[in-house]
């Protein structure tokens, strides 16, 4: 399965040149890729079918047990199917629509490199491998609903989807490490192995919601619902794949394929059943507030969504069961649906039903797929959409304590699904032939081929559902439950409970069909799309801009661009943190002195003190220069006091220049003298004495313990006997710590070297001033 | 080669050729030609050194022949060893991309030689054992930097130097202070040695007080959260050789430091130091990508966002396990080129658009898909994205903080990174999706062909090499996973570095 995979990326880097050659024919010779992968897949489904499962691993990273290990059980294979087959499909659809792009290259590459990452996703048999694939799936799918990217619709919908499965894709991340530290394991099949391990975990709670948040996200559930239908920028074979067939059910994937290890939890079930069954309610209805054909579609898919997280919450055999059927049903339908739009949109100009109508006459295969498909869509017999829907209501109806409210929910929103399955395979098809921005007429093979063989599986697979019943939905339900489970499906189930409420779903959906203009315009339905459909989006662009509204805000608090605050800051900064760690962790204990202070060493003192006052309080900046260097030659009678006359000497002779560089500096440049308030005075002369305050204390504390002078005795000995010097500070510079003094050299070079250019390019420049 | 020349050839060598570069100064092409030469044979060189400190572990070597603790030792780790390698492979990076970015001026006025001289100041502060040493390192570092981004005169850039340059220096004046005192107390200079003497040391609490003052000097250095102000207001000024090359590797050399420091010698107070460390690491990650998501201007992103990454880098130290010192190591090394790599798209699409202000670019995707796709390996590697390079470095550390139950500054963490990802996605937004401004000079032929093909190919080859850089260590990360493994361990275990130092 890696080469698999591994051949799907490779090919999909070789897609612009193919295009280039292929030209015209990009899409049917491209799709040979998907449709050699759906071979490969179709060659192990007597196998997986039979109930047993393919492994392979390779190390990727072994300190960190992450493995590109895969596995083939009825679950992933049915995904691979649904990936590669509708993969095909697509390809060659993409062809037809894209025909004459100019990106077209782009466009299918960036499309094999999603198929490759998510045939990954449903693969992967190990944590991280599967995140890495699902990440890959969110900037395949960002960079496509981005296509248009001229167009400032296309972008921000493209940011909006990544930033919600960003979000998501991180929670996964810390959800799925956690579970493989609890576990011990990385991998999947041995986590979903190991029973009670991660249910009985302290962290399970901790694990689902981040779980949650990482599917919910992926898969368009409420209330981040809306960036599905803003998808919907993404040209149409992007749709039709990516936001509706594959990428959006990775969510519902994931919850499928961990259900055995976190499943059948209270919290498992409140969450994901609460959840699901409120994106499906909300979803249904949203459709009918839109005339967009891609939208009604894109809400209707949201609804799915919700009906598969619903059915895996309750997590009953037959719900798990039902799950199986109804990912299938909703990928075959769904995806020709959206073809179908593609082609109205295509062929006429626009995909606003109410501008199209009686395109039957021209469009007459695109009509017939489009009845199809809805046809399955709204769960009419002999469809596989149809077994689909009764799975749902039986399974409503045997959830228990909160069968009425799941049944009442899912019946409410299914007679949403029969309106919008009309609105699309009816309204542009019918009723009078309406003038389109262009002249409609039959789309190419490519474009209706792909279509027409979904609506053709869903009726064979409604028809005959021994095809895939007793194979590969019973693997697929055997891989969710993780129990060896084996059924049959049929269309007749004899007249019973679910058969009633489908009726009563099929006329109701046919009546608010019939209403559906006027019920749209009601304030009813449009304050209901105001409140579902908009808020949660408008709340999310509030979020957004609130966040940048505050980084703004920190930057003028952080970042005021005054050298002065800055310094502020920092030396306050230096202060606190150190005295307070003193006062914190330190034993403080003060020195005694008994030595008597001299003379000398006072009058020292006050000349230092008296010079650091008139530094500060002077307003000339000449006068603070001059008394600072008077602490400068104080500080070197302190040297001298105590025996360190070349120190002192070393110190005179910087003091003395210093001044002298800075009065003729002060001499060519105007510095205007120094103005500031009283409060900022007080506030820097704080700073500046707590500073002071600060280090006198570390001396004084540093000062009580005996310096170790072990290299001090080290160079006395060794100075004259081994490097032959007479005066150890001079051997130190040169000898013991010769690599310092190279190293200051080098900076007094590099000093003067910056001079030069300085100086130099500043003339340059004069001089080029002065010859223009 | 002798284990005393190898750790001193990175020095060396870098020094020689800034000298050569001086000599030859009135030769333009002489001075492009010996830079180019230098950084390659310095890549040689730190190969060598690096593979050496793989096969024997830590090596060091005593300057002058002066036994430690009495001369000054310097000492190569894998932690070192691979920050050396880096540096030396980036800089050769920028060497060739300076080719075509610098100006002549500069180029003329020793340009080469001063970035010499940078190199040779950060790999003294990496492979130095000695705490004065490394002070006089920071200073070659600080006038180097002062004369790279001074020399080119415009008064935005002279403004921004001289707050980088001020506040800098009171870094290392501090750092100075905290020598001194930390010297009144054992007596010695050199790391392992100071290491070993603090152990006896009763007043552990004084130590730590000190340790503060060490953390504020680094800080100022890594510009972490509250000192960062310096950096946003300076990398963006000088060219974009330039800032790429201090956005990519100077802050990180301030976490090296801090990195060794932190696990060498202040390790009295791991409960208090770290938890200050954790509390920094998760504030600079917070206030770095605010600052980064408020911007839109390329560079200006790119620079304030350093600020971000050194959070996470400093969240591994201050975490303080084998797989969090390792998580730092590998974020680390995959920023220093991922970072890099994006300062240095930043200049091509500057060339190219001629702007670095989001709202003027556009029409980068349309009419250079190449530079787009770098872009985006970059940026979304950067983003931590798999399967790139920056996902295992965000990874690894998100694993070590799970593994500790360090559940807050993870959550921040992946916050970040979500914010991190808008930013990103920003720039790609705005210079490579959206469409040229109306009526924009950079739509014509001619003025795409202002920049000669092979100055194209000069700019393009260092981005094309760190792009792939960070697919393959992306693709096959084990390698640096290994590296990033025998680093921590080796930093966390303290024992075999100060014996290696010590040994007479």
């Amino acid at each position: 399965m890696l080469t698999a995979i591994l051949v799907a990326f490779i090919i999909a880097f070789l897609a612009p040149l193919i295009v280039r050659v292929a030209k015209d024919y990009s899409g049917w010779v491209l799709s040979i890729l998907p449709a050699g992968l759906f071979t490969y897949f179709m060659i192990n489904y007597g196998e997986v079918g039979r109930g047993e499962t393919i492994r392979e691993t390779t190390v990727w990273l072994s300190g960190m047990d992450v493995e590109l290990a895969f596995l083939l059980d009825g679950l992933s294979l049915t995904f691979a199917l649904l990936i590669t087959g509708i993969g095909t499909l697509v390809t060659i659809y993409a062809g037809g629509y894209m025909k004459g792009h100019r990106y077209l290259d782009r466009f299918l590459l960036i499309l094999m490199l999603f198929m490759a990452s998510m045939l990954g996703v449903v693969l992967s048999d190990n944590l991280i491998g599967l995140f890495i694939f699902w990440e890959l799936t969110s900037v395949t799918s960002y960079l496509l609903i981005g296509f248009n990217n001229e167009k400032e619709e296309s972008r921000s919908s493209a940011l909006q989807a990544l930033l919600i499965t960003g979000l998501g894709g991180l929670a996964l991340l810390g959800g799925l490490v956690i579970m493989g530290l609890a576990a011990g394991t990385m991998n999947i099949s041995e986590i979903l192995n190991s029973g009670d391990i991660i249910r009985d975990h302290p962290y399970y709670m901790g694990i689902l919601i981040l779980v949650l948040m990482g599917a919910f996200t992926k898969s368009a559930q409420f209330p981040v619902h809306f960036w599905l239908p803003g998808a919907m920028a993404a040209p149409t074979p992007v749709s039709a794949y990516l936001h509706s067939a594959t990428m959006v059910k990775a969510g519902v994937y994931l919850l499928a394929r961990l259900n055995p290890a976190m499943g059948s939890t209270e919290a498992w079930f409140y969450l994901v059943t609460g959840f699901g069954a409120v994106t499906m309610l909300t979803g249904a209805w949203l459709a009918l507030v839109y005339t967009d054909l891609k939208r009604v579609l894109a809400y209707s898919t949201v609804m799915a969504l919700g009906t598969i997280t619903m059915l895996i919450g309750i997590g009953t055999d037959y719900a798990l069961k039902t799950a199986a059927v109804f990912i299938v049903a909703h990928s075959l339908y769904k995806g020709a649906l959206f073809m179908v739009a593609g082609s109205i949109d295509h062929e006429a100009g626009t995909r606003d039903v109410k501008l199209l109508g009686g395109l039957r006459k021209l469009m007459p295969v695109t009509a017939a797929t489009a009845a199809i498909a809805a046809l399955s869509m709204g769960g009419i017999p002999p469809m596989l959409g149809f077994i689909g829907k009764e799975l749902v209501y039986e399974t409503a109806l045997n959830a228990g304590t909160f069968s009425l409210v799941l049944i009442s929910m899912a019946v409410l929103a299914n007679i949403a699904v029969v309106a919008s399955s009309a609105i699309v395979a009816i309204t542009p098809f019918y009723g009078e032939e309406k003038k389109t921005p262009k002249h409609a007429h039959e789309a190419p093979a490519s474009m209706w081929l792909g279509p027409m063989i979904l609506g053709t599986m869903g009726l064979l697979l409604g028809v005959f559902p021994s095809l895939a019943d007793r194979s590969l939905f019973s693997a697929s339900t055997s891989a969710i439950s993780g129990v060896e489970t084996s059924y049959y499906l049929s269309l007749w189930h004899g007249i019973n409970l679910p058969l009633i409420l489908s009726i009563i779903t099929l006329a109701g959906g046919l009546t608010v069909f019939k209403f559906w203009n006027s019920l749209r315009e009601t304030k009813a339905m449009q304050g209901y799309g105001i409140a579902l459909g908009d808020t949660p989006k408008s709340i999310y662009e509030s979020l957004l801009n609130g966040t940048l509204k505050f980084a703004r805000f920190q930057i003028d608090v952080f970042q005021s661009g005054y050298l002065h605050r800055y310094m502020s800051t920092v030396i306050g900064v230096t202060v606190f943190g150190a005295a307070i760690t003193l006062f914190l962790r330190a034993d403080i204990v003060w020195p005694e002195y008994h030595d008597s202070v001299s003379f000398f060493e006072v009058t020292i003192l006050i000349l230092m003190i008296v010079a650091a006052v008139a530094a500060v309080v002077s307003k000339s900046a000449l006068k603070s220069i001059t008394a600072l260097g008077l602490i400068g030659f104080a500080i070197a009678l302190i040297y001298i006091q105590f025996s360190a006359p070349d120190l002192a000497i070393t110190q005179i002779l910087v003091e003395t220049l210093t001044v002298i560089l800075a009065a003729l500096v002060l001499v060519k440049l105007p510095i205007p003298d120094v103005v500031d308030s009283m409060g900022t005075k007080l506030r820097d002369g704080f700073i500046a004495l707590s500073g002071g305050a600060l280090v006198t204390v570390l001396m004084l504390i540093i000062l009580q313990g005996e310096l170790n002078l072990e290299l001090t005795e080290y160079f006395g000995e060794n100075s004259y006997v081994v490097a032959h010097g007479k005066n150890i500070v001079n051997v130190i510079l040169v000898d013991f710590r010769a690599f310092d003094t190279l190293g200051e050299i080098i900076v007094l070079g590099v000093a003067a070297f910056g001079i030069i250019s300085l100086i130099k390019l500043y003339m340059n420049d004069k001089k080029e001033e002065q010859q223009p | 080669m002798e284990n005393h020349l190898l750790l001193i050839l990175p020095i060396l060598t870098p020094l020689l050729f800034a000298a050569l570069g001086m000599i030859l100064y009135k030769s333009r092409t002489a001075q492009r030609t010996t830079a180019i030469i230098g950084s390659a044979a310095q890549v040689a060189v730190t190969v060598l050194l690096f593979r050496r400190i793989w096969e024997e572990g830590i090596i060091a070597a005593q300057m002058g022949n002066w036994p430690a603790p009495f001369g000054i030792s310097l000492v190569g780790d894998t932690f070192s060893g691979i920050m050396v390698l880096t540096v030396a492979v980036t800089s050769l990076a920028i060497f060739i991309y300076s080719l075509a970015d610098i100006d002549k001026k500069r180029e003329h006025y020793g340009y080469y030689p001063a970035l010499n001289l940078l190199v040779m100041a950060v790999n003294g502060t990496l492979l130095t054992g000695d705490i004065f040493n490394m002070f006089v390192w920071f200073e070659l570092t600080l006038i180097s930097a002062f004369v790279l981004l001074s020399i080119g005169n415009t008064r935005q850039q002279l403004e921004g130097t001289i707050k980088y340059v001020i506040i800098n220096l009171f870094s290392s004046a501090l750092f100075l202070l905290a020598v001194g005192l930390l010297y009144g107390i054992v007596g010695s200079l050199n790391m392992a040695d100071v290491a070993v003497k603090l152990e006896s040391y009763e007043n552990t609490g004084l130590i730590t007080t000190i340790s503060v003052l060490f953390m504020v000097s680094f800080g100022l250095k890594a510009a972490v959260f509250p000192l960062f102000f310096w950096l946003p207001s300076s990398y963006h000024t000088p060219p974009v050789a330039i800032s790429a090359f201090f956005a990519g590797i100077l802050t990180k050399v301030a976490i090296y430091v801090l990195a060794r420091y932190y696990t060498l010698i202040f390790v009295q107070d791991v409960g208090y130091t770290h938890t200050i460390l954790l509390w920094i690491g998760g504030l600079t990650m917070v206030i770095g990508v605010l600052g980064a998501a408020a911007q839109y201007e390329f560079r200006k992103i790119l620079s304030i966002h350093i600020v971000s990454q050194i959070g996470y880098m400093i969240m591994g130290i201050a975490l303080f396990t084998p797989m969090a010192l390792l998580g730092t190591v590998f974020f680390v090394v995959n920023q220093i080129f991922v970072k890099m790599n994006l300062f240095l798209i930043s200049g091509i699409a500057n060339r190219l658009g001629g702007s670095f202000e989001l709202k003027e670019l556009g029409g980068l995707y349309k009419n250079y898909l190449w530079l787009g796709v770098l872009f985006l390996i970059s940026a979304f590697s950067l983003a931590g994205f798999p399967p790139l390079s920056g996902f295992w470095a965000k990874f690894t550390l998100v694993y070590a903080g799970l593994e500790i139950q360090a559940w807050v500054i993870v959550g921040v963490a992946l916050g970040v990174s979500l914010l991190t990802l808008f930013s990103m996605v920003k720039i790609w937004a705005f210079a490579f999706w959206k469409a040229l401004p109306e009526g924009h000079p950079a739509d014509t032929r001619d003025y795409q062909k202002r920049i000669s093909t092979r100055d194209l190919i000069l700019l393009a080859a260092p981005v094309v090499f760190l792009a792939l850089l960070t697919v393959v260590i992306g693709v096959f990360p084990e390698y640096l996973y290994a590296v990033s493994e025998r680093a921590a361990e080796q930093l966390m275990g303290r024992t075999e570095y100060i014996e290696t130092v010590l040994q007479p």
